[in-house]
């Protein structure tokens, strides 16, 4: 195979030539054989093809030879369109070009719950390239059946098959006579072999950026329909209040409105023009009576606050006896915390929906379009079959934000306004305001060292509400559902799984013992990249710090000194050998961390420079730098610019964020009232992918979020002396 | 009340029905149908809503239609030439891969070009100057900066 006639656009020269730049990676191909022409993969089938075994699931073969890939994973900016297509272009031997993806939608693309927990790449990807390669057996076959040649003189290119030697070739159109491939996908499949791979593991760049710039339509903002209307929501005073009285009247009389929307608690106004709708939403706002529920703490001090709500407590693990840390002497100890934080996406959520002839549909940039179905058919009661929503890429979410309730609230606007498409967009005070945020967290640590300094005793209790809220075929974690006539009460905080992620250290430790305790917060709270790691690692990172100190360790020796894992170790020296060799003036300082996602995803290892203005108190970022081994690379670019961004807003949420509230309201409403980093403070950021091919897969997007925190905070203790446990960091008083 | 007006949108003239007291925004968006600036924050606080007046990047979220009357505004789709051979800006952010989710692409794209047409100082510290109101969360930050210096650095060779 001739790799510059076949990817004449994407041949790796010419992409370095036009970027002028490249991903620092390097490749280690740990204990490899001499290259095979296939792989024979056996043992068990990936991700989720073993819930749609059936290859036309994943791959449709197009009349001109094109590839169709259906994935029900959503892009969220993550760059997962490119990596399924190259998954898939790499198995069939076709341009990237050749092969376009059809992103989540009901009925259409198989139920892949939700795009979240940096799962995509294991899950949907793994899964397109079994049925790819099986897929090109079936073509082979096929092929060989209709050319009477035997199978393995044949090759597939393009679209194209043809016989080695004699020249003979027959198109898929040809082969397939219009029919898809229903076979079910069986062990042992052909993967080809990773050593002749042409487009995984290359930075192929992504397609959809040169749409953005060309100001194409991409999002589900962009969405445009004839005789599509405009709706806005009028908000509660807060999330128990009740509608008292409204001047639905005035508002119908104004220009261009079409309908008041009034369901019990729930208000809106839909308009011919969007700015009509935004008007009578104001005017709405101004002639609308609600009860005003005091339900939030007033001059709390979060830490404090938190531990003094009932809590139901979790073990998480216990491993060794840790009675020695109940002692008082040479007992380490240290008590962190973490507000609540939002996802704050830059675009508003946003949804349109139209209920005609009995179907409702809906376009959404929903993460999950299955459990989003389910929750919105059960609140409207609605039928299996009166419902379709198609997903649609919309402004970058981190998690589980307003897309969702944007969506019910549309539908509930289309089903009280039938026969047009209903366009609904969030203001950014919606955004801001009612949102569900990440959950503020306490983290409380306790070690001890043993005589060569080494963690002999270890004891870890955090306190968290829910990291988990989503819809999950359950109305009641849908904001509209709450303010209907009939609503859905929101019951119990929830617990779960993400409060705990990455709360036991990977570290070899002895003796420890970690419990998780539940409580039920005043403010509404959901998934928010990386859960609960990006607190637990905080604190524990940051501990690993202190304890580094204590022991008179170098920070790096330090936690080598405490792991096993080679891949783990790797990241960390190479952290170091990439920053021993910085000077650091006064009021600088650099500070360490490492975590592996979840204790089974990405490793990751980072540094942060900072310099500390004394005069003014602020924290100036300097310089990150970023390891990261994600095992098999797909796209070096695109884990790149996800760790790098990962990098990026973690420094943020750490240095600056924290969602404020008085009694009655939220009162982080906008931009300025919750602010985020700025060009001004934005370092300069290397990031080195290890590139593991012969490794799994493992999910690599929220892997920077928990340690970028510590190094950001063991940073400013190098820089400053000042050891910060409550975040966010703010300025340092001197 | 709504009447006619007059705007000039990509070098085009546009006659579009509306109150003059609609934020310029929602004409371009829903009116003429443009993608490019996009509803972030309606303060003009965050940069998405972004176009070229006159070679200046102003948010259109609060600045009447009325008010443009007779300006000439650019919006990133005005911004590649009539073969469609995209502007250099609008190249450097794709070969920079300078996007995650780009809904702040189209703010950042606007204030470069402004930069680049107004200042003969291209240097970093302007760059993140004339690039301070444009909000980005997916910390795409420095692939922005990277794009922005390539052309600076193309048009100071040059």
């Amino acid at each position: 195979m001739n790799a510059k006639n076949l990817f004449p656009s994407y041949s790796r020269r010419k992409f370095l030539k036009t970027t002028g730049s490249v991903t620092i990676g390097f490749c280690l191909w740990d204990g490899c054989n001499p290259p095979l022409p296939e792989d024979i993969a056996v043992g068990e089938l990936p991700g989720n093809i073993n819930r749609y075994p059936n290859i036309n699931a994943w791959i449709e073969i197009l009349d001109d030879g094109r590839i169709r890939v259906l994935t029900g994973k959503i892009e969220l900016g993550q760059g997962i369109r490119i990596a399924v297509a190259q998954v898939a272009a790499e198995e069939l031997n076709t341009a990237i070009d050749n092969v376009e993806v059809v992103l989540a939608e009901t009925g259409r693309t198989p139920n892949e719950g939700y795009t979240a927990g940096s799962r995509s790449i294991e899950t949907s990807a793994m899964a397109i390239r079994y049925a790819a390669a099986a897929a090109k057996e079936k073509i082979l076959e096929l092929a060989a059946e209709k050319l009477s040649v035997e199978k393995d003189q044949l090759v597939l290119e393009n679209g194209t098959v043809r016989t080695e030697k004699s020249g003979i070739s027959i198109t898929l159109a040809q082969i397939l006579e219009g029919a898809q491939i229903e076979d079910e996908v069986q062990l042992p499949v052909k993967l080809k072999n990773k050593s002749s791979y042409i487009l995984v593991g290359k930075a192929i760049p992504r397609k959809d950026i040169s749409r953005m710039a060309r100001g194409e339509q991409v999002y589900v903002q962009d969405l445009r329909f004839a005789g599509m209307v405009h709706a806005r929501v009028v908000r509660p005073a807060n999330y128990q209040s009740k509608l008292v009285t409204t001047d639905e009247q005035g508002a119908k009389k104004m220009e261009g409105v079409l309908h008041v929307v009034r369901n019990g608690d729930f208000l809106a106004v839909i308009a011919e023009e969007e700015f009509q709708s935004i008007q009578a939403a104001q005017y709405l706002k101004e002639n609308s009576n609600w009860t005003q529920a005091q339900i939030f703490p007033e001059d709390i001090k979060l830490h404090e606050y938190i531990l003094s709500l009932p809590a139901e407590t979790q073990e998480v693990k216990t491993e060794g006896n840790t009675t020695p840390l109940n002692d008082e002497e040479g007992i380490i100890s240290a008590s962190y915390s973490k507000p609540y934080l939002m996802h704050a996406s830059i675009g508003t959520s946003c949804a349109v929906a139209l209920f005609e002839n009995n179907l409702l549909q809906i376009w959404s940039h929903t993460q999950g379009v299955y459990p989003l179905k389910e929750a919105i058919q059960k609140m409207l009661g609605l039928r299996e079959d009166q419902l379709h929503i198609t997903g649609i890429p919309g402004s970058g979410c981190y998690g589980h934000n307003g897309a969702d309730d944007v969506a019910a609230e549309a539908a509930i606007i289309a089903m009280d306004y039938p026969g047009k498409h209903i366009r609904l967009q969030w203001t950014r005070e919606d955004e801001h305001a009612w949102e569900p945020y990440g959950s503020a967290m306490v983290m409380q640590l306790k070690a001890k060292l043993d005589p060569s300094g080494k963690i002999s005793h270890w004891g870890y209790n955090l306190w968290s509400d829910a990291h988990s809220s989503r819809p999950g075929g359950n109305p009641e974690n849908l904001l509209p559902a709450r303010h209907l006539a009939q609503p859905f009460v929101k019951t119990g905080s929830g617990g779960g799984g993400g409060a705990y992620r990455n709360s036991e250290p990977y570290y070899q430790i002895p003796n420890l013992n970690i419990l998780a305790h539940f409580f039920q917060g005043p403010l509404r709270t959901s998934a928010l990249r990386s859960l609960g790691a990006y607190a637990n690692l905080f604190a524990i990172e940051s501990f690993m710090d202190e304890l580094s100190i204590a022991a008179g360790k170098d920070p790096l020796k330090f936690r080598l000194a405490h792991l096993t894992d080679k891949r783990a170790k790797a990241v960390v020296e190479k952290t170091g050998e990439m920053t021993k060799k910085e000077e650091l003036s006064e009021n600088e300082g650099v500070g360490y961390a490492f975590s592996r996602y979840k204790n089974v995803a990405s490793y990751f290892a980072c540094a942060v420079k900072v310099y500390y203005e004394q005069t003014s108190g602020q924290i100036h970022l300097k310089k990150m730098w970023g390891v990261i081994d994600a095992g098999e690379v797909i796209n070096p670019d695109g884990l790149k610019n996800q760790t790098e961004g990962g990098m990026i807003q973690a420094a943020s949420w750490t240095l600056m964020e924290k969602v404020t509230f008085n009694k009655d309201h939220i009162t982080s409403t906008d931009w300025g009232t919750y602010p985020i980093l700025r060009f001004d403070n934005i370092p300069e950021i290397e990031v080195v992918v290890i590139d593991r091919p012969n490794e799994s897969p493992l999910g690599a997007g929220e892997a920077a979020q928990g340690p970028t925190a510590a190094a950001v905070a063991n940073a400013v203790f190098r820089a400053t002396g000042k050891r910060i446990r409550d975040l966010p960091i703010g300025m340092i008083q001197s | 009340m709504k009447t006619s007006i007059s705007l000039n949108v990509n070098g085009t003239t546009h006659d579009v029905y509306v109150d003059p007291k609609t934020p310029l925004l929602y004409v371009l968006r829903n009116n003429l149908e443009l993608n490019g600036p996009k509803y972030g924050c309606g303060q003009e606080i965050c940069g998405s809503c972004m176009v070229l007046i006159d070679d200046h990047a102003v948010p259109s979220c609060l600045m009447h239609v009325g008010s443009v009357v007779g300006r000439s505004i650019t919006t990133i789709e005005g911004l590649a030439d009539e073969q469609g051979a995209l502007h250099p800006v609008q190249q450097a952010f794709v070969n920079e891969q300078a996007a995650q989710c780009g809904y702040c692409l189209n703010g950042m794209v606007i204030s470069a070009v402004s930069l680049l047409r107004q200042k003969q100082i291209r240097n970093d510290e302007m760059v993140r100057l004339f690039l301070h109101r444009n909000l980005c969360r997916c910390g795409t930050h420095t692939r922005i900066l990277k794009a922005i210096k390539a052309v600076a650095k193309q048009l100071d060779n040059n």
